[in-house]
């Protein structure tokens, strides 16, 4: 692989179902060839790979055939080529990888330097991407057009690499390669241990049809079924011997027919297994309920049960379920048959084995019960652990000491004062520091005061209200106030006002200014991502951010001179924490230049 | 009249709680120094907005709570009988007008007894945070009285600064108020602009004020009013430009 070429026997077929032509494909960094064997002086197929979209291959297993395909940008073309065996397939499939990464990267490299051409091309491709990796970004591009957008003005603008965009979205690219990981496929929920007989209707012959599926569900469901198979089969009764058992138990159970299974029971102790309670279950629901919570109380609700009573209680299959007491232990109930299920597809599928031979799936199922049990904790300690629950659970809140988190108690010397400046600020910052400056006349004692409001209180009792309420000057001074105000926000008639600011602007307005904020934003977390600046790379990549901001300065002054006047005062407001932002970006960058100028000077062989 | 079942007309029957600031400070204040706005000439805004209120449905309800320097009280009820007794003195006064200045003395009084330095210092707020409560309580009541019940607003008069050492208290009665779906609007007639009533009104969906021309009172209250009575909801106010500026809250 090393030496840049493959050379490797297989069959070119023009598609999946066709036979094939047995030749050579040779493949090299640009180009694959493939020459037939009756015929070794005609080339058969000679493309390029720039002309090579992607490729596909099959999954290695023994049904499959070792192929690989080798899709063309056309749709529906490619070229597929079936080798001996997978380890052959894929040594090309690797190479052709390879290839392809270092294509596309070059590729987008010479279109960074197609327009970018009056500036030196700085991307450095450090990285060497799989074809994988390059079509979940080119997916991601594709879908999200926001970060299009972005890639296209950065990257391909030569602000930022490949790499750099990429690296402030790593969690974006291993959300999805989690995604992509394969989703295993549970039990289904409908529950096929109820396995229907069929009759024919003639003879009293009844079929029960087993898939391996169901008989995957039957060992997980019933661990007595699983533990019987693994101690009859094969050294006892064949596999059709037991089954044919497990269905004839089966069917007694089916047909509620609890003497008849007490009877055969007694005769046949192979068959008792299946009729029987199942132990190990049995076994499981114990410890479980050793794990309930220990404030549950089940008998509470025992008042509840209504299926002793008439027109209670569930139905199966047409007939109602009682529990006899002398039977008991041949009856399975509705109830424990559903609990056991619902349990087992909440579980889900803990077994990675093709299903197919019976045995092997019961030997795994039993392996990894077994470790399942082995990282259970002990009984004891589970005691322990119980035992711990009932004292937490018992304890009277009230009683206890808080057990809170240690923290660190927020120190303000004077509240008051804090709050006090606080609200200064909050009025400077509301402009009418003019006013705010005239504070109430408190000069005048509690007792002035009180006397004052009542003598007005009083006096009014005696002339009543002032007539006119309003002067007619001062209403319509008011009148011309408020319409004032209202005609700079008529656009907003009868609309929430809640809404944004951003909803009353005209949409390319809009537009425009979200794209220069979310761009602001991109090159302001690389730029303060990069300091502190240690290396010459991360000098020039803040000075390349640095020119790219300084673009989009005008830009927002444009916007603001554009808007109509009607807007113009809501734009500027949108535009100033933006234009703040960069001027602090600006001033960061200036200091820390003039500090470096400063220090090289004094230390000439500064790396800058 | 005063019998008409109200809970078939509830919706578009309004429950107004109006919150006067009668710190006296404040009103002493301003009447010495500036003379803007006279503590009676804004009774007569309010009490003339309050009527025009009663006017456009007879099912509407006002209730005026006093926010005072040491306390806060209910001091007058448009629901309760004795409020509609026609009080003709003569003739000069609505009868609302008689009946709640006579409480405002009472209450201007009782908030005297209860002030214990002679002349304070600093920042003189009024109990916001107490009149808020008084009427938010006075709503649950009015929700807990039936199925069908009034839309209930809630306004400040406020006058005086905000009180830095009521903040918790009043944004408890704000959040209260934005979970009880209550407006809260604010009308502020003082120099400077309330960071808590803006905090109210934003966070509450209300509208926030402060009137250029306090002579003109009566004018802002009844446009306002729009909001406040489904009726006018034609006319289109101004929004409120000033957006609280400090801490944003959930």
């Amino acid at each position: 692989m090393s030496s840049g070429q493959v050379v490797m026997r297989a069959r070119y077929k023009k598609t999946a179902k066709a036979p094939g032509i047995q030749g050579v494909l040779i493949m090299t960094e640009d180009k694959f060839v493939f020459t037939r064997d009756d015929n070794m002086s005609s080339v058969e197929v000679d493309v390029g790979f720039r002309s090579i979209k992607g490729h596909k291959f099959t999954k290695e297993a023994p049904q499959n055939k070792a192929l690989l395909n080798l899709t063309q940008e056309v749709k529906g073309g490619g070229y597929i080529f079936e080798f001996d065996k997978f380890s052959e397939r894929d040594i090309c499939r690797d190479f052709v990888g390879k290839v392809l990464g270092k294509l596309q990267a070059t590729q987008s490299s010479a279109q960074d330097a197609n327009v970018a051409s009056e500036k030196p091309t700085i991307t450095v491709h450090d990285e060497q991407l799989s074809a994988e990796e390059m079509e979940l970004r080119m997916k991601l591009l594709r879908d999200n057009s926001e970060l299009q957008k972005l890639h296209k003005q950065f990257v391909i603008g030569g602000v930022l690499t490949e790499a750099e965009f990429w690296a402030t979205r790593k969690k974006l690219l291993a959300v999805n390669a989690s995604r992509t990981s394969k989703q295993r496929v549970g039990f289904k929920s409908a529950m096929i241990a109820d396995v229907r007989p069929l009759t024919d209707g003639r003879t009293n012959k009844v079929t029960f049809s087993l898939t391996p599926e169901i008989i995957h569900q039957i060992f997980t469901e019933k661990p007595a079924v699983h533990q019987a198979f693994l101690n009859f089969v094969p050294s006892k009764m064949t596999e059709k011997d037991f089954w044919t058992k497990y269905c004839r138990a089966e069917y007694l159970h089916r047909t509620k027919n609890a003497v008849a299974a007490a009877a055969e029971a007694a005769e046949d102790e192979e068959l008792a297994v299946f009729l029987k309670q199942d132990d190990i279950l049995a076994r499981e629901a114990r410890r479980k309920i050793r794990r309930v919570d220990p404030t549950l109380d089940m008998e509470a609700d025992e008042g509840d049960d209504y299926i002793h009573l008439p027109d209670h209680g569930i139905l199966r299959d047409g007939s109602k379920e009682i529990t006899d007491t002398e039977y008991e232990q041949y009856r399975r109930t509705l109830a424990q048959d559903l609990n056991r299920h619902a349990a087992v597809v909440l579980e889900g599928r803990t077994l990675d084995v093709e299903l197919g031979d019976t045995r092997t799936v019961a030997e795994a199922l039993a392996k990894s019960k077994k470790a399942e049990l082995a990282t259970e904790k002990s009984d004891d300690k589970a005691n322990q652990e119980r035992l711990e629950r009932v004292s937490r659970m018992a304890e009277i809140e009230d009683l206890q000491a808080p057990h809170n988190l240690p923290f660190a108690p927020l120190f303000i010397k004077d509240p008051r004062e804090y709050f006090d400046s606080q609200q200064a600020n909050a009025l400077k910052a509301l402009g009418d520091a003019g006013v705010g400056t005239k504070t109430i006349n408190c000069s005048l004692s509690t007792g002035q005061a009180y006397g004052s409001l009542r003598e007005l209180i009083s006096e009014m009792k005696v002339t009543g209200l002032s007539d006119p309420v309003v002067k007619p000057e001062v209403a319509l001074k008011v009148l011309n106030g408020l319409t004032q105000h209202l005609s700079s926000t008529k656009y907003n008639l009868g609309k929430n006002p809640q809404e944004s600011i951003l909803d009353r602007l005209p949409n390319r307005t809009k537009e425009e200014l979200l794209h220069h904020w979310i761009s602001i934003q991109e090159l302001l977390k690389h730029f303060w991502s990069s300091y502190p600046i240690t290396t010459a790379y991360l000098y020039t990549k803040v000075s390349r951010l640095k020119d790219a901001m300084a673009e989009i300065y005008p830009n927002l002054q444009g916007i603001k001179e554009s808007a109509q006047s009607d807007f113009r005062h809501q734009v500027s407001l949108l535009v100033q924490p933006m234009l703040q932002a960069l001027d602090a970006a600006f001033t960061h960058y200036d200091a820390d230049s003039q500090k470096r100028s400063t220090k090289s000077g004094e230390r000439s062989n500064g790396f800058i | 009249m005063a019998s008409a079942p109200s809970k078939q007309y509830s919706d578009d029957v309004s429950l107004l709680m109006v919150l006067l600031d009668t710190n006296p400070f404040f009103w002493g204040g301003t009447n010495t120094t500036t003379g803007v706005l006279s503590f009676s000439s804004f009774l007569t805004h309010v009490i003339s907005f309050l009527n025009s209120i009663i006017l456009l449905n007879q099912l509407n309800q006002v209730v005026v709570i006093a926010t005072g320097f040491n306390s806060c009280d209910y001091i007058y009820e448009s629901s309760t009988s004795e409020a509609i007794i026609v009080n003709s003195d003569n003739g000069q006064m609505p009868a609302l007008c008689s009946k709640m200045l006579q409480k405002l003395e009472e209450f201007v009084i009782r908030d005297e007894q209860l002030s214990k330095e002679n002349s304070p210092t600093g920042i003189v707020s009024s109990l916001l945070s107490g009149s808020l409560s008084l009427a938010l309580c006075y709503i649950q009541k009015v929700f807990r009285s039936g199925p069908l019940h009034p839309h209930p607003r809630i306004l400040c008069l406020q006058g005086s600064p905000d009180g830095p050492e009521q903040y918790v208290a009043v944004m408890n009665a704000i959040f209260s108020a934005q979970r009880s779906m209550v407006p809260i609007d604010s009308c502020v007639i003082g120099a400077q602009h309330s960071a808590f009533l803006q905090q109210a009104s934003y966070i509450t969906g209300g509208v926030y004020l402060k009137p250029q021309q306090l002579d003109g009172l009566f004018q802002y209250l009844t446009i306002q009013s729009r909001r406040l009575v489904p009726d006018m909801g034609m006319i289109c106010t101004p929004t409120d430009p000033h957006k609280p500026n400090c801490a944003t809250y959930p």
